[in-house]
């Protein structure tokens, strides 16, 4: 900032002509680059990459794109992407937003898989000389049309000429600041207008439609086997998401969201459950049911954290109160109470425990303005978690059972349903997991609910309140202490109830779960990260964060002992380019983002119409 | 679960002429500073009082002493006839309602949102009736976004009801602010500096909702430096100079007085400048 306030004529911004793209190649050409690269990238699919199928995936055969279930590859993946960018640019209707900036990303998407892949088969099988044809093809076909979509012209941003009568190094630094806003400039989108009312079954449709693929990308990545298959999945969802927001269609896709919210619920846990279907190993629906517990967990957090504005940074020791009392009660031989209590019981003891403590912990704290919240809860986080190690009988009472935990806690039988048996449903084995995976739904559906309805409400509104301005809150009569702890029980109790199921699948509670920061989630740190990535306030951010922050360890194993630095990493580089989240609220959207207006542009006129997603 | 939320005309049922603020003695000192000293001031129902004085004179710590915000160090507050709760969040249930200096709007809820949030001690839907959603919910949630667009009406942005109060102008800021504290159905409406940083016609168009503020049966007490706007306005005058009351009267008094000229003035004000 300080280069451009020495002269007047420093100050004044200056527009490019003509606009042109990042490369100099004209702007026909270019296009036909792009074209051109994206239809090879399609034909490069169908082509052989390498000689020998000891790269994961089979790259091997010739003539068929690999997009079915049995063997899915990254080559179905660049077809895709080679289609979207070949495709896009043609549709005005498909790309509301900006065709050239989602052309870009997909081009970038498809380049950086296809080359992701490419680099992964020669180190892997130990050269270049391992690539066939079709993989070269690839290569050039993904470069040419990356080339040419860069190439072509875009609106430039605002940039400052440099101050001769800066030292050598500031106008170096002035220089590459202008040259990152002209190459942020080349990826940016206007934003699309707002989309035209449709029908609603066309509407329904589209949101249905949106529902599967996701459903699908979600199949897909939870099935990936080896870690260079995964990573490319990433590569591309992430590029492919950024595509489609560029295209506008993201943002057309949450008005319609918005206008059908029941039916988009239920479209969604219908999708949910039908993900055991697609899976014929229990081992996919383990994971499945432990993303809805953190996902369920995360949103019970949300509601804390997002709604209200309270930082509680020792949430998973409600999780674990709410495990550990229905664990007790519920016929486990470590338990020092002799009784079973029905299910439903259980959950009551269980959401019933965590409120207490959420009650015990708030009612002191909450009073308090600031970071005292924070501290305190971040201590009962750590009190919790020791106390339940401690309680062994030896250096305490015989309560938990110290670090072996309350143990064989036995399956649940619901009107003789058994969760620990397979079942057969419509011919689709189902077995233990899969069954719980279908109770946690409900369980999940509930929070959802839960969270819906008490957000778009006096209460909920009064939560919002205090979280934007507590004095102002205060003085249109909010009894700010009262509401808050309301939020912080509830929110209590919520991880209680997710924490009754969590201890029937993992048949043992102990100690060592429910952690501050662990590289297994559920802990506290993840479970923050989980709303902070998701989006804060809204409904889908946290169910998306958990389901991205649980698989990418889980998938990622050879990370190992970097996990947490690479969370960490990635969180602070999230925080600098999206604080919004992926999911934004669209109020938070606008919080983050209208600074970054050009100087006397004025902010896109909003106009909400419901609480956002 | 009571739904009966909107008295709709909500007329308080106070005969003209009654004492509906009463602060007797009230004392204000931060560590060695007394911002406040001694100050007793009255608001009768169906009055517009202004509140005038240099900066720094204390005006909004007094404010702030009326409604909760801080406990005054000396004095005590009546708001008809009962002594007021110390909790802001009680002031304003009782009956007064009040705007701020600098805007302390609810910035990233709509406009609408915010008008809702001031109906928060009119309504009295718990969690549970969230919830559950029974019908009286509905009702009473209805009842109250009827309210809030009656008075969004009321100052004029109501077809801005679904935009962020963040993105609207400062003059229409702080009109929302006088419909959110509407909303809570004060009997009293405490104004601080509600035309600061208007131009003249909407600090005419904010003369005439004050206007009709006071029609509607809730006495006024404003603080403003805009003289022309205390002097068209007011039926009654305070001066605060230094945390003290150095005068009170009608317009006229008060802006002859040699004192007021000499502390806060400068000179005589003309009514027709
Ligand atoms: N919380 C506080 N702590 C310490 N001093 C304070 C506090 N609040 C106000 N003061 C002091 O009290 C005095 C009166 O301030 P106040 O804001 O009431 O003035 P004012 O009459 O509203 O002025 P203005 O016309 O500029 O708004 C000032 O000297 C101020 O610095
Ligand atoms: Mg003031």
């Amino acid at each position: 900032m300080t280069t451009h306030t020495t002269a007047a004529d420093h100050t004044r911004p200056h527009k490019e002509d003509a606009p042109t793209g990042l490369l100099p190649i004209p702007t026909g050409p270019a296009r036909a680059m792009a074209t051109g690269g994206g239809a090879l990238t399609v034909i490069s699919a169908f082509l052989a990459w390498t000689w020998t199928a000891a790269f994961p995936g089979d790259l091997t055969v010739y003539g068929y794109p690999g997009g079915l279930p049995a063997r899915p590859h990254h080559r179905a993946l660049t077809t895709l992407l080679g289609l979207a960018s070949y495709g896009i640019k043609g549709l005005r209707a498909l790309t509301p937003g900006n065709a050239d900036a989602a052309l870009r990303y997909a081009a970038l998407a498809a380049f950086t898989t296809a080359w992701y892949t490419l680099l992964a088969i020669s180190t892997d099988l130990g050269g270049l000389a391992n690539l066939e044809p079709g993989g070269w093809v690839a290569a050039i076909a993904t470069l040419t049309a990356l080339t040419g979509a860069l190439a072509l012209p875009f609106n430039r941003p605002q940039t400052y000429p440099v101050d001769p009568e800066d030292t050598g190094w500031e106008q170096t630094r002035h220089r590459l600041r202008n040259g990152l806003t002209v190459f942020k400039g080349a990826f940016a989108a206007d934003t699309p207008p707002p989309p035209r009312t449709l029908p609603s079954y066309i509407e329904i449709l589209i949101i249905v439609a949106a529902l599967a693929t996701g459903l699908l990308v979600f199949t897909y990545g939870i099935g990936t086997e080896y870690d260079e298959l995964f990573i490319g999945f990433l590569i591309s969802v992430a590029f492919g998401f950024a595509a489609l927001a560029k295209a506008g269609l993201v943002a057309h896709l949450s008005a319609y969201t918005a206008r059908h919210r029941n039916t988009t619920l239920l479209g969604a846990f219908l999708a949910a459950a039908a993900f055991p279907f697609t899976q014929s190993d229990d081992q996919y629906a383990t994971i499945g049911v432990y993303i809805l517990i953190f996902a369920t967990v995360a949103l019970g957090l949300n509601i804390v954290v997002g709604l209200a504005g309270l930082l509680d940074l020792g949430y998973v020791a409600f999780l674990g109160v709410g495990a550990y009392a229905a664990s007790m009660v519920s016929g486990s031989p470590a338990s020092p109470f002799d009784i079973h209590l029905p299910f439903w019981a259980a959950i009551l003891v269980g959401a019933g425990a965590s409120l207490i403590f959420g009650v015990l912990i708030g009612a002191p704290t909450l009073r308090l303005r600031g970071d005292y919240l924070a501290i305190v809860t971040l201590g009962f986080g750590e009190i919790f978690r020791l106390v339940a190690m401690n309680s062994d009988g030896a250096s305490g009472p015989d309560i938990t059972n110290g670090s072996n935990g309350i143990s064989s806690i036995p399956n649940l039988k619901i009107l003789g349903f058994d969760f620990g048996l397979e079942h057969s449903i419509l011919g689709f084995p189902i077995g233990r997991f899969a069954n719980y995976f279908f109770l946690m739904l409900l369980i999940t559906l509930i929070v959802v609910l839960v969270f819906r309805r008490s957000g778009d409400s006096r209460i909920g509104r009064a939560w919002v309140a205090i979280r934007e301005d507590e004095t102002a809150a205060l003085a249109m009569g909010i009894n700010g202490f009262r509401v808050k702890l309301i939020a912080f029980a509830l929110g209590a109790a919520l991880a209680g109830l997710a924490g009754t199921v969590q201890a029937h699948v993992t048949y043992t509670v102990t100690p060592e779960q429910y952690q501050f920061a662990n590289t297994v989630p559920p802990n506290s740190a993840f479970l923050l990260a989980a709303v902070v990535l998701g989006g804060m306030g809204t409904i889908s951010g946290p169910l998306v964060g958990a389901a991205l922050l649980y698989l990418i360890p889980n998938k990622l194993a050879f990370l190992g002992d970097y996990q947490l630095f690479a969370f960490g990493l990635a969180l602070v580089l999230l925080m600098r380019f999206r604080p919004e989240g992926l999911i934004p609220n669209r109020r938070r959207q606008l919080e983050f983002h209208e600074a970054e207006l050009e100087p006397g542009e004025t902010p896109p006129p909003t106009v909400l119409s419901k609480t956002g997603a | 679960m009571t739904t009966d939320t909107t008295t709709a005309g909500q007329a308080p049922d106070t005969p003209a002429g009654q004492t509906v603020l009463d602060a007797r003695n009230v004392t204000m000192r931060f560590g060695g500073l007394t911002a406040v000293r001694s100050v007793d001031l009255t608001v009768n129902s169906g009055e517009i009082v202004g509140l005038i004085g240099p900066n720094g004179a204390g005006k909004t710590t007094f404010f702030n002493c009326l409604t909760g915000l801080y406990t005054p160090t000396e004095g005590e507050v009546r708001y008809k006839g009962a002594i007021l709760p110390a909790k802001s969040f009680k002031v304003t249930a009782a009956g007064i309602a009040r705007t701020f200096q600098n805007i302390r709007l609810f910035a990233n809820m709509t406009v609408l949102e915010n008008v809702l949030v001031g109906r928060h001690t009119r309504t009295k839907e718990g969690l549970w009736s969230a919830l559950l959603r029974g019908p009286g919910f509905h009702r009473a949630e209805a009842a109250s976004k009827a309210r809030a667009m009656e008075l969004l009406e009321f100052v004029g942005l109501a077809d801005k009801a679904e935009h962020l109060s963040r993105n609207l102008p400062y003059g229409e800021q702080r009109k929302l602010e006088i419909a959110r504290a509407l909303a809570s159905e004060p009997g009293l409406l405490l104004l601080d500096e509600p035309t600061a940083g208007m131009n003249p016609q909407e600090t005419r168009a904010t003369e005439e909702l004050v206007f009709a503020i006071r029609d509607m049966g809730i006495a006024v007490l404003v603080i403003e430096h805009d003289m022309r706007f205390i002097f068209n306005l007011c039926d009654r005058v305070a001066v605060l100079v230094q945390g003290e009351k150095l005068v009170e009267g009608s317009s006229e008094t008060v802006q002859q007085d040699d004192r007021v000229i000499a502390a806060y003035l400068g000179e005589p004000f003309e009514e027709n400048n």
